[in-house]
């Protein structure tokens, strides 16, 4: 099976909300479905996109599957922002540089 | 003077934006002769160990910037900007895309729209730039497309991405 990303599990308003959810507390199925219009089986396909991208994990309490945010696994959606910021970073410490070699009697433009 | 220069830099996942503030400590002109004229976005807009190569600039509403963006080995990777509106030391928006040596739109990767405001306060210039992607999946897609390739080749792209 071809892994799914991260990405796109956050490209759903629905999942981002679910992440929401059970970012707070452990929920069963039922409890996160009672938060949407939507049928129970359409909230359960996608917490079953979740799952794939191993964003969410689960729990068995007695009867009941709990479903709790792989916290791990949304770092990386931030270490790959992270890597955006770092561009940034070196970019512009370049154009501090370039700033500072201007000279300062010719910046008049 | 870099350690007490303010940088923001924010994600909306809700809006698809990336939002990247900066202060620079020169006067607007300055700052704004630096993201406006080729020789000088040449020297900095590609972080190291890449180099930007202006080919062709026409920085007017409707004109563009095509430029490549040169590896250690001599590997081109050319991009374009396309001005969409330009407020003389205020700001300025552009599209960006991927295209050929010739300008030729790569229409495989999405464009990203952005907005880049200049605003002088005492002894620094702030400037804003607002990164507004059509889907968080180009997000995505302009991320993996790198990363699936390693970290240089993903700098690489995210070069080509974020340079214009």
């Amino acid at each position: 099976m071809m892994k799914r990303d991260v990405f796109q599990a956050i490209a759903d308003p629905t999942r981002r909300t679910i992440l929401a959810l059970i970012a707070l507390q452990a929920m069963t199925p039922n409890a996160l479905a009672e938060h949407f219009n939507t049928s129970r089986q359409a909230v359960s396909k996608h917490i079953k996109i979740l799952a794939e991208c191993e964003l969410v994990q689960q729990k068995q309490i007695g009867r009941e599957i709990y479903y709790q945010l792989e916290v791990t696994k949304m770092k990386e959606i931030d270490n790959w922002l992270a890597q955006f910021k770092t561009l940034w970073e070196d970019r512009f410490s370049q154009l501090d540089q370039v700033l500072f070699n201007l000279n300062p009697n010719e910046n008049e433009k | 003077m870099k350690s007490s220069l303010l940088m923001d830099f924010s994600v909306d996942k809700v809006k698809n934006q990336i939002k990247v503030k900066r202060e620079f400590a020169a006067p607007l002109t300055k700052v704004w002769a630096a993201w406006t004229q080729k020789e000088l976005l040449d020297q900095w807009w590609a972080p190291k160990p890449w180099k930007a190569r202006t080919k062709l600039r026409d920085f007017t509403v409707g004109g563009y910037w095509l430029y490549a963006m040169v590896g250690p080995e001599g590997e081109e990777h050319w991009a374009r900007a396309d001005f969409k509106s330009i407020e003389e030391l205020k700001g300025f928006s552009l599209t960006d895309a991927f295209c050929d040596s010739d300008g030729k739109l790569n229409t495989e990767f999405p464009r990203t729209d952005w907005s880049i405001t200049f605003s002088e306060g005492t002894a620094v210039t702030t400037v804003d730039i607002i990164l507004t992607y059509a889907k968080l999946e180009d997000l995505e897609q302009i991320i993996s497309f790198g990363f699936k390739e390693g970290f240089t080749m993903a700098l690489e792209n995210l070069d080509a991405l974020l340079a214009h």
